[in-house]
């Protein structure tokens, strides 16, 4: 299959104009013969679900929580960014489309990022007319924060729970559709695998996570937004039920994978402090303007931090870039932060921490102005471990925080099973190799409100509106499958449980494919996952039955996903022998150690074909085109 | 960090209709540095490697915001710590050699699934019967159009916060959802977006309330002590203003 991404002929600016008015449309009266499929119910799930009802289709969303109301958008705390510059401060729609372009490091599609950067600012309008409570100025206006990766101030927020209000904003759009009957709400499902009838995309199968009940469920379209596979690390700051399932097995059933490698590693959390621990906290990034990260110059001094004299500390991000400092970007901050661990000179129990010292900055400015900027994030830290960076270092490591790597999608977001389309950060389109902070929001919301209701009509405006019904022998033989596979997870009876077996993934995988990377670890990477994948299926063991509520399966039918999913992500890794966004590939650095792009061999989307059970996938490339911005090299020293 | 052992007397239901019972439980050495939900992981590990059916609880983004998780711990929804969910209780606030008593959350409105995991769906209930603004997607104002106050948007935003884990419900004695209905519609009554539907709003979530079998508010105020948000019983007093105005003064029925 040749990839067409389908983007619109004409300047870039007029693209997205040009193709709504291009698109087919479905006749009102005849939306209500079309059934759509959402499975997720994050920022893109639950505004899909919602602007497609209030179109009139008839409309099923499936969530694997016990509510809506609960998936892992919700975490999110910074903020939005959209180009609406209240702010007078030089902001427009390119700039915006500018900055995400190159926050990615010149490796996402120019046609969608300019239109996210489009209708950012009809976000939020919306979210505002829902009764989103965005922070304000005293006459009532909407506040800006900045962020990350830009000079202007384009960032809404509502405390640090904008994800949160977000969140809430879609839910009670979509409950109102409920309410209407436009919506089929079903939750505690978990999506099993796809249905693909004769090419075209025709329904899931689901467990019902209650009763244990495999169930089918027929549409004329389905709309992925289940989010990313961070888990595959085990720890991350994922929620701990996110995962690849739904995403993998539509993959195995003819969606291509794109860039499965490009993983976002932020470098301000909490660390690891045991075996135990299930789950790594973000702490926000804005802690390195006033904070000093150091670790001790002598390997294995385990001293308290107090008792290191200055002339034994390493202030390696100041000593190393000079102009940056700490406010180096997330991946150099992240990719240092490791290198320092593993020469020895990590601190905490683990030595798996570095120091995040607000000492100075406390007799700079005097405490209460600390604790005025930090005190909630402080507090916080102190709930988690005890300690008041106050008083002593924060200690601080790198986790992994998103995936840009998704499934592939044209700009209609449909994969290339015609039906599939895939919304959010379980696509791959608009982030390239990084996501700049606060655009995750935006394009959960853009893909969900004002993307998809536009793209979906084109699709089923050529298709029939005939009723759709499980009936067929997909469906019965689909869910076969789903219970066949249930039963022999079941069967295995080892002596490993779920979890032992992916902390060992993670491990691996954190090691192996990671912020930094080489062929060499790559390659016996790939050799060793194939035996961890062994071990799942001779020696894992799952108490109870599949006919009740078993969190032990659920969460050992995700663990299978991400064993086969890992293989994928190396493979993608080893391929792209280039540096770019989040990752340092070792080969491809410059004389002074940085990261080096490679705009002449890697200035593509490399998109994964299933071919088949172990066999090789195929390699698809969709060359990137850049007429509108310079791809230029980054420089932080 | 230092270690403890604990005995937990955990509540264990096969499923809805099965008998449940307290089963006790030797935490064996737990580490001061996890959080409460670890430390069941731990024991979940370890009745998994005998053989055993692990512990049944809801949990997913383990930094407090999901709403997810929730059981009662000694009789406190969430456990001891004020303002803090059960998955980020950590076990510091313990003592060694403490017996913990847990359960679900407990409610007519809250069915028990399994063990300590409930059926909350009753709160998506009182949000589908009017917790929204009618707007459709698409055609809003510039948001900037209509100013808000900044004390009104952060009354707003005080109320928005409820996370909906239903553990003011199972701290009240009557098993009532005042406080999270009296959030929604407070958060929304203090918002112009939210004016048209103000009347309409109140009197359909507190009918939806009585109908699904939640309690009546008779001022206890232990919703607002097991609060993980901290959302404040003022709002209660905003809902029954809301509601009096409603079937008192408005043409609504």
């Amino acid at each position: 299959m040749i990839l067409d991404a389908k983007i619109p002929d004409g300047p870039l600016a007029e693209k997205w104009d040009r193709h709504r008015f291009q698109c087919k449309l479905v006749n009102p009266a005849n939306k209500r013969k079309f059934d759509i499929i959402v499975v997720g119910a994050g920022l893109a799930g639950a505004s899909a679900s919602a602007s497609l009802a209030e179109l009139g289709y008839n409309v099923k969303t499936f969530c694997l929580q016990d509510s809506p109301r609960r998936g892992h958008s919700i975490a999110a705390q910074g903020g939005i960014n959209a180009a609406k510059n209240y702010q007078n401060d030089g902001d427009s729609t390119f700039r915006l489309f500018y900055d995400t372009i190159k926050g990615g490091d010149f490796r996402a599609r120019e046609a969608n990022v300019y239109r996210l950067a489009q209708v950012s600012n009809n976000i939020i309008d919306q979210c505002v007319a829902q009764g989103v409570p965005f922070a304000r100025e005293y006459g009532g206006q909407l506040a800006n924060r900045s962020f990350g990766g830009a000079q202007v101030s384009r960032t809404f927020y509502a405390r640090g729970q904008t994800g949160q209000q977000l969140l809430l904003g879609a839910y009670s759009a979509l409950m109102r559709q409920v309410k209407k009957g436009k919506v089929e709400m079903l939750t505690r499902r978990e999506m099993l695998d796809l249905v693909v009838i004769d090419g075209q995309t025709r329904g899931i199968v689901t467990r019902n996570m209650l009763s244990g009940a495999i169930e089918t469920h027929a549409a004329h379209a389905v709309v992925l937004a289940t989010g990313g596979y961070g888990n595959v690390y085990f720890l991350s700051t994922n929620a701990m039920a996110s995962n690849v399932t739904a995403a993998w097995r539509a993959y195995k059933r003819g969606a291509y994978f794109a860039n499965p490698c490009f993983v976002q590693i932020h470098p301000t959390c909490i660390p690891v402090h045991g075996t135990y621990q299930s789950k790594l906290t973000l702490m926000s990034e804005s802690l390195r303007n006033d904070g000093r990260v150091w670790v001790p110059k002598n390997p294995g001094d385990k001293r308290p931090p107090a008792e290191i004299p200055e002339n034994e500390r390493d202030y390696y991000l100041e000593n190393k870039y000079p102009s940056f400092g700490n406010l180096v970007p997330r991946d150099v901050a992240s990719r240092n932060a490791k290198e320092q661990c593993d020469q020895g000179k990590g601190v905490g129990s683990t030595g798996l921490a570095v120091y995040l010292d607000f000492s100075e900055a406390i007799g700079r400015d005097g405490a209460p102005v600390i604790n005025q900027k930090y005190g909630n994030l402080f507090h916080m830290y102190e709930k988690i471990t005890a300690a008041n960076p106050m008083h002593e270092p924060m200690m601080i490591f790198p986790a992994v925080h998103y995936t840009m790597g998704g499934l592939w999608v044209d700009y209609n977001l449909m994969s290339t099973i015609p039906g599939l389309f895939v919304l959010g950060e379980a696509n791959f389109s608009d982030h390239g190799a990084n996501r700049l902070g606060a655009s995750a929001l935006m394009q959960g919301l853009a893909d969900g409100y004002f993307v998809i209701p536009y793209t979906i009509g084109n699709y089923l405006a050529t298709i029939s509106s005939g009723t759709q019904s499980t009936e067929h022998p997909a469906f019965k033989q689909t869910a076969a499958e789903a219970a066949a596979k249930i039963s022999k997870l079941l069967a295995v009876k080892g002596k490993k449980t779920v979890d032992e077996i992916h902390r060992e993934l993670g491990l691996l995988m954190w090691d192996s494919c990671g912020m930094a990377r080489n062929a060499e670890g790559l390659r016996q990477a790939l050799d060793k996952i194939p035996a961890v994948r062994e071990e799942f299926w001779q020696n894992v063991t799952i108490p109870g039955s599949g006919h009740e509520l078993n969190q032990s399966l659920e969460r050992a039918g995700r663990v299978a996903d991400f064993l086969e999913f890992a293989e994928l992500m190396v493979v993608d890794a080893l391929s792209r022998k280039e540096s770019c966004g989040c990752h340092l590939r070792e080969e491809s650095q410059t004389e002074e150690n940085e990261a080096k792009r490679n705009d002449t061999d890697y200035s593509h989307v490399s998109v994964w074909e299933f071919t088949g059970q172990d066999k090789s996938p195929e390699f698809h490339k969709e060359p990137l085109v850049f007429e509108n911005v310079e791809p230029s090299q980054r420089s932080y020293k | 960090m230092s270690e403890i052992r604990l005995t937990l007397k955990i509540w264990r239901q096969q499923g809805p209709d099965a008998p449940g019972r307290l089963e006790t439980y030797e935490s064996g050495p737990i580490s001061t540095d996890m959080s409460f939900l670890e430390m069941l992981d731990v024991l979940n590990e370890r009745l998994t490697l005998e053989g055993k059916e692990p512990v049944a609880f809801d949990h997913d983004c383990r930094e407090g915001i999901c709403g997810m998780c929730g059981a009662v711990v000694n009789g406190q929804p969430h456990g001891p710590e004020k303002e803090t969910t059960l998955c980020q209780l950590h076990m510091r606030h313990f003592n060694n050699g403490d017996t913990l008593v847990i359960e679900p959350f407990r409610a007519r409105a809250f069915r028990i699934e399994k063990d300590l995991v409930v059926d909350r769906s009753g709160l998506d209930k009182m949000i589908t019967a009017g917790g929204f603004v009618s707007v459709n997607t698409g055609g809003a104002p510039d948001a900037n159009a209509i100013p808000i106050p900044q004390k009104n948007a952060e009354e707003a935003m005080d109320a928005a916060a409820c996370i909906g884990c239903g553990a003011c419900v199972a701290a009240c004695p009557n098993a009532s959802a005042m406080l999270f209905v009296a959030a929604k519609v407070s958060h929304l009554s203090l918002l112009p977006q939210g004016h048209p539907e103000r009347a309409r709003r109140a009197l359909d979530m507190v009918k939806e309330m009585d109908e699904l079998g939640f309690g009546n508010c008779s001022n206890e105020r232990e919703c607002e002590a097991a609060c993980p948000k901290g959302i404040s019983i003022r709002n209660i007093a905003r809902l029954n203003r809301e509601f009096l105005k409603a079937a008192i003064f408005s043409n609504e029925d």
